[in-house]
Formats: structure tokens, C-alpha cells, sequence
């Protein structure tokens, strides 16, 4: 193919987007994302697209977000987990326990500010350990994974249940609360702080891709596509912090505030809540498991077992080990969707996480993970997650009766489906 | 014949293996010798295969001794052969097709940055460097394998087998799936790896490429071993009378 670094005019077929290198799939999605979105902001006559509505929209997607991007791993490997809205539960409770009573009284007082992380950390261990039991089962002992967690799935709801004799446990730690969404947030300056970070990050990321490419004489795209896919990602980065810290807290939250520090609020004081600590948490999961997609091994390794398992086992891969990795990620982030899940709520039910198991699957295979194996990406199965969500809280304020929200939420799942297929023929990938 | 030649490359000693309860491969001895290609000739399910797998570590045989140049090895994986200088080509070419030719060509020996991050980069430079060798033509350097044509990805795999300094190179059926002009450039490098001193075990149904290739030819019916021949001495005819009716040519048995 010509290179068009010097003259793009010299190769005319070359359209838009191929001068860009997006991904065309990507594309497509967030298309879908924009069309739902304003569907139902002229639906509900503009109150989708406020600052407080995308707020609450970003703090729901968040829990099922952090799942679907271990469940893309677990899908590209060729198995499915059926217990994650399960092991989410059992997670909780023992997190849920662990600060209000297993650990609380003979050796830490109730509300040491140790605690909650203590319990965190508990939970997370919890999660590893029986994601990697389940992976144990399915690679060593060749279970298959679909029977494995259908097992998971009774099993772990019911422990948590046990834990818990089946009651709430609460409230939960104001510290642990603060994963939640809207009890953690950073508050404008530093939001702006995070988002300009982010921004550079993402720039020097671009420039430094450029370079290398350069530097082992590989084909580049033009400097004024750089330029615009560079104005994209930061204009993204900056209107989304933009339109958080458009969100302001109520002046009555504001005075109760002030009341309990003994002040009175001033005259004209305002304050926005910024970015949530569970979206930034959100955030650094898609991007630590990004680059273990990307440039890592174990990421490489995946994708080779899922497009093909003998090819990598021939090639020395140890593909029984890989699948215990992968389903030990997988229970690590059921844990940390434990947190914000529970955090959210400020207490532990016994029925947190019922269903999720779908929604972590539904959200994975609308952002374009195959079930075939082999294909998958991370921030498709949040872009998913994203638009599952908009879907549900989008008919709730229409007014959308449940089981119209639930058959409608189902058959956009099989017709994204559908249309990946038919994406996939045309494009032969 | 051996004394002339010194040790042995590899030597299979007395290999047998059984699935359930069929003898796949019932008490074979092959050797190969530095520079050697050795054919190995059968029916399908004569058990060429699988005794080829035992060495390139995709199968544990139940009895038997591996010997590389003289020393007793162990290969319980693809691994241990890996680290014996031992590489594979497959009938099926074992390539992930979701991956590209770089991905696939470093699989399980990625070359990493100093972070121990995947240097992607790195990879396709070398893979670049070998192809502009092996297969001029190809381009392909970004798509997955599974947009490639059939000799594009058979390159793919012996670029994998012969980019790590081989010694042993097994290659199954290499040519099954080729045109004449890809045959021809395969028939070629097998020429150029054995001036480099390689051995290589050929599994092959083309008898009349077998006669051109190789220097010896070691003849497999129903998991057992008819006979080695050297395949100056033998006619075609006689090559097939030893695959289908397992007998040795009379000028040869002594």
C-alpha cells in the first residue's frame, strides 16, 4: 500500500476513518451509545443528558463494568462464568462481616480506620482464591466451565447467605463508602487535576506509539490524523470531567454540611461532586487490563489459547495454568465490584449482584467479545456495560414498566448479537 | 553406516506408544544424522505422526529413549523440545488465527522491553527481517494469520521453526497444502538448512518428493517399522511395496 506520510492525497481510497485507524467496530458502538442516548433524551424532554442523570449513569455502570472486562478474558479463552453476580455476593458479605463483626470488638474498635481496608483486602483474597479454585476445576480437572459455575452460581449466593443468616449487614464504613459513587467523590479542582493527567498520559501514549513505529521504519499515519485522533481523546477526556463537575451538590446537602463542622454555609457557595472514586476506579481497571491485553504474556497468551488452544499448547504454553490465571482475575474483580457494589448501597443484602451474571455477560458480547473465542476487547465490554445501563435507567424515567424494560433489554442483546455477525461477514474478520 | 558418520543427532530408541487400546507406535528405532533428511513414509495412521510427536513433545511416550547427539533427554512438553533445539512444523500448522504473523511467530518466546512488557514492535521488525528472507512476497505484517493464503501461512510457520537457531526440524506433510511454485521454494530451503548442518525428519505421502528430498527413508505400517532404506538405493516401487504391503525390497534384505 502507498505510504502516506509524505502526500495523502496519493492514496485516494483511503476515506476518513482509514486515515485515522479507528476502529470501525468502535465506532459502531459508540454511534449505538449516541443514538440511545438521545432517543430517550427527547424522550424524557432533555433530562437523559443532564449532568446529574450521566452522573448517576457512570456510578451504576460501574459495578457490571469492572466484571465485564475480567468476563472478556474468561469468554476469549473459550469457557463462560456464570457465578460472578454469585461470588460478587459472597465477596460482599465477607467484606460486609469482616468490618462489622468478624474483626470488629476483641481486636479493633468499630470504626478503626483500618478496617474497611482490612475488609477490602479480605475480600479480595476471598475472590482470588475461589476464582482460582473455579479455574483449578476447569483446567486441571477439565470441567467444563459452563457446569462449574452453574455450580458457583448456587453455591456462592448461598454461602453468602449463610454468612450472613440472610440478613442486611450495615451500614458499612464511611470510608468503604467512598467507593460507592456518590458518597466519593473528588470534588472539582482535583477532578480537573485527573483529567488533565489522564489527557497528557493519553498524548504522550500516542507520541510515543509514533515514535517507535518510526524508529523501525514502519508505516505511520499522516500527522494531521494524529493530530485529530489526539483532539478526540482529550476533548473526550476534559468534556467528561466538564460535564461531572457540572454536577453541582444541592445547596441543602452543602448546608448540612457545613452544620456538622459547626459553620453556616456562605452566601453563593457552590461545590460540584467531579468524578467519582468508582469511576476512577473503573478507569484504572480498564486500563491495567488493557495492558495485560496488549503487552503482557499472560494477555498474549490468551488471545493465542482462545484462537487457537492447540496451536498454544504446542507453542509451550501452559494452557491449564493460563485458565487458572483467568479465572482468578476474574474473582478479582468480582471482589472489587463487591466494593463498589455494596459501598453503593451502604450495606450488604443478601440479594446484591442477582442477575449480574448476565448483565457481565450481555455487556461483554455487545462491546464484541465472540463467544467462538480469540476476539474481545476491554473497553468494548465497557462501552456494553454502558449502553446496557443507558437502556435500563433510560426506560425507567420514560416510565417503562419492568417487564417491558427486561423483553426490550433481552432482544437488544440478540439483535447486537445479530449484527455483529453481520458486521463480522462483511468485514471477514 | 553410523561409524562413518559419528553420533547421531537424535536417536529414537525402541519408542512405543498406545492410545486406549490401539499401538499407535509399537517399538520403532529411527536416527537422524547433522545435515540428513529423513523421510518417514506410511499410510495414514501408520503412526508417523505420533512418533513424531513424542519428539517434538506434544505426546509422552509409554517406552522407549530419546537420545540428542548421545545424551539420554527427557521431553515431557513442547517446552523440553523447545530447549533441545528441537522445532516443529504441524500438518495443521498450529497458528492462532486471530493473532498476526509476528504474534504467532514469537509465541511462547516473546521478546520483551525492559518493563517485561510484549515489545510488538520488535517482534514485527524481526518477523520483517526473516520474511524479506524466507518469502519476499509477503506483506501481510498487521492482519491475523486467517486473512493469509495457504503458503503465506505455511511461511508463517517455518519462519517460527527456523528463526531460533534449530538443529532438529520436524516437518509434517509441509507441502500438503501448496501450490507447485511454494512447494518448489520449501524444496529449496530444505536444501539451504541442510548445508547449514540441520537434520530433519520429513513426514511425507509424496513418494516422489520423498526420493528428491531425502537421503534416507524410514518406512511405517500399522504403528510398526518396515524398514530404513536409503532412497538411492530403492525405486519407487519399491518405496510403495514396503507402505502397502509392509516388505522390505529383496536387493536390501540380507
Amino acid at each position: 500500500m502507498a505510504e502516506s506520510t509524505q502526500a495523502p492525497a496519493a492514496a485516494p481510497r483511503r476515506n476518513l476513518i482509514q486515515s485515522l485507524e479507528i476502529d470501525t467496530r468502535l465506532l459502531g458502538m459508540i454511534g449505538a451509545f449516541i443514538i440511545v442516548a438521545l432517543v430517550f433524551n427527547v424522550l424524557t424532554d432533555g433530562r437523559f443528558l443532564t449532568p446529574r442523570n450521566i452522573f448517576n449513569l457512570t456510578i451504576q455502570t460501574v459495578s457490571v463494568a469492572i466484571m465485564a472486562t475480567g468476563m472478556v478474558f474468561i469468554i476469549v479463552t473459550r469457557h463462560i462464568d456464570l457465578s460472578v453476580g454469585s461470588l460478587l455476593a459472597t465477596c460482599s458479605a465477607v467484606m460486609a462481616m469482616l468490618q462489622t463483626d468478624w474483626l470488629v470488638g476483641g481486636l479493633l474498635p468499630l470504626g478503626h480506620p483500618a478496617l474497611p481496608w482490612l475488609a477490602i483486602a479480605g475480600g479480595l483474597c476471598v475472590g482470588v482464591a475461589i476464582g482460582a479454585f473455579h479455574g483449578w476445576l476447569v483446567g486441571y480437572l477439565t470441567i467444563p466451565a459452563f457446569i462449574v459455575t452453574l455450580g458457583g452460581l448456587l453455591v456462592w449466593r448461598n454461602v453468602a447467605w449463610f454468612l450472613t443468616n440472610g440478613q442486611t449487614i450495615g451500614p458499612l464504613d464511611e470510608t468503604f463508602q467512598a467507593f460507592g459513587g456518590i458518597s466519593g467523590t473528588l470534588g472539582e479542582q482535583w477532578s480537573w487535576i485527573v483529567g488533565g493527567l489522564a489527557t497528557l498520559a493519553a498524548l504522550w501514549g500516542l507520541w510515543r506509539s509514533r515514535r517507535t513505529k518510526i524508529s523501525h521504519d514502519f508505516p505511520v499515519k499522516p500527522l494531521w490524523a494524529e493530530a485529530v485522533v489526539a483532539a478526540i481523546i482529550a476533548g473526550g477526556i476534559m468534556g467528561f470531567i466538564w460535564i461531572l463537575n457540572s454536577y453541582e451538590i444541592p445547596g441543602r446537602v452543602l448546608e448540612r454540611e457545613f452544620e456538622a463542622r459547626g459553620e453556616v454555609l456562605p452566601e453563593g457557595f457552590t461545590a460540584a461532586y467531579g468524578l467519582p472514586i468508582s469511576v476512577l476506579l473503573l478507569i484504572a481497571v480498564a486500563v491495567v487490563m488493557t495492558v495485560v491485553a496488549q503487552r503482557t504474556r499472560l494477555g498474549r497468551y490468551i488471545f493465542a489459547t482462545g484462537g487457537n488452544p492447540d496451536a498454544a499448547e504446542l507453542s509451550g504454553i501452559n494452557t491449564r495454568l493460563l485458565t487458572v490465571k483467568v479465572f482468578a482475575v476474574m474473582g478479582f474483580l468480582c471482589a472489587l465490584s463487591a466494593v463498589v457494589a455494596s459501598a453503593r448501597l451502604s450495606f450488604h443484602s443478601n440479594d446484591i449482584g442477582t442477575l449480574d451474571e448476565l448483565r457481565v455477560i450481555a455487556a461483554a458480547v455487545i462491546g464484541g467479545t465472540a463467544l467462538s473465542g480469540g476476539v474481545g476487547t476491554i473497553y468494548g465490554a465497557i462501552l456494553g456495560a454502558l449502553i446496557m445501563q443507558s437502556l435500563q435507567s433510560g426506560m425507567a424515567m420514560v416510565g417503562v414498566d419492568a417487564p417491558y424494560q427486561n423483553i426490550v433489554v433481552g432482544a437488544v442483546l440478540v439483535v447486537a448479537v445479530f449484527v455483529d455477525i453481520l458486521y463480522r461477514r462483511r468485514t471477514g474478520d | 553406516m553410523a561409524d562413518a558418520r559419528g553420533t547421531p543427532l537424535v536417536e529414537l530408541n525402541n519408542i512405543s506408544i498406545a492410545f486406549g487400546g490401539i499401538q499407535a507406535v509399537d517399538d520403532v528405532s529411527v536416527d537422524l544424522y547433522p545435515g540428513e533428511v529423513v523421510g518417514l513414509l506410511g499410510h495414514n495412521g501408520a503412526g508417523k505422526s505420533t512418533l513424531i510427536k513424542c519428539l517434538s513433545g506434544a505426546y509422552r511416550m509409554d517406552k522407549g529413549e530419546i537420545r540428542i547427539k548421545g545424551q539420554p533427554v527427557t521431553i515431557n512438553n513442547p517446552r523440553d523440545a523447545r530447549s533441545h533445539h528441537i522445532e516443529t512444523i504441524y500438518q495443521t500448522l498450529a497458528l492462532a488465527d486471530n493473532l498476526d504473523a509476528a504474534a504467532n511467530l514469537f509465541l511462547g518466546r516473546e521478546l520483551v522491553n525492559a518493563l517485561g512488557m510484549v515489545d510488538d514492535a520488535a517482534m514485527e521488525a524481526e518477523t520483517r527481517r526473516i520474511m524479506g528472507r524466507l518469502n519476499p512476497n509477503f506483506k501481510k505484517f498487521n492482519a491475523p494469520v486467517s486473512a493469509l493464503s495457504g503458503g503465506q501461512r505455511q511461511s508463517v510457520a517455518i519462519a517460527r521453526a527456523v528463526y531460533f537457531n534449530a538443529q532438529i526440524l520436524i516437518m509434517d506433510e509441509p507441502t500438503a497444502a501448496l501450490g507447485p511454485q511454494e512447494t518448489q521454494m520449501v524444496a529449496e530451503l530444505i536444501d539451504e538448512l541442510k548445508r547449514q548442518n540441520l537434520g530433519i525428519f520429513l513426514i511425507d505421502h509424496d513418494i516422489h518428493q520423498v526420493k528428491q528430498l531425502c537421503d534416507r527413508a524410514a518406512v511405517m505400517k500399522n504403528g510398526q517399522l518396515v524398514g530404513v532404506v536409503n532412497v538411492d538405493e530403492v525405486s519407487e516401487d519399491d518405496l510403495l511395496g514396503m507402505i502397502i504391503l509392509g516388505k522390505t525390497p529383496e536387493h536390501l534384505a540380507a
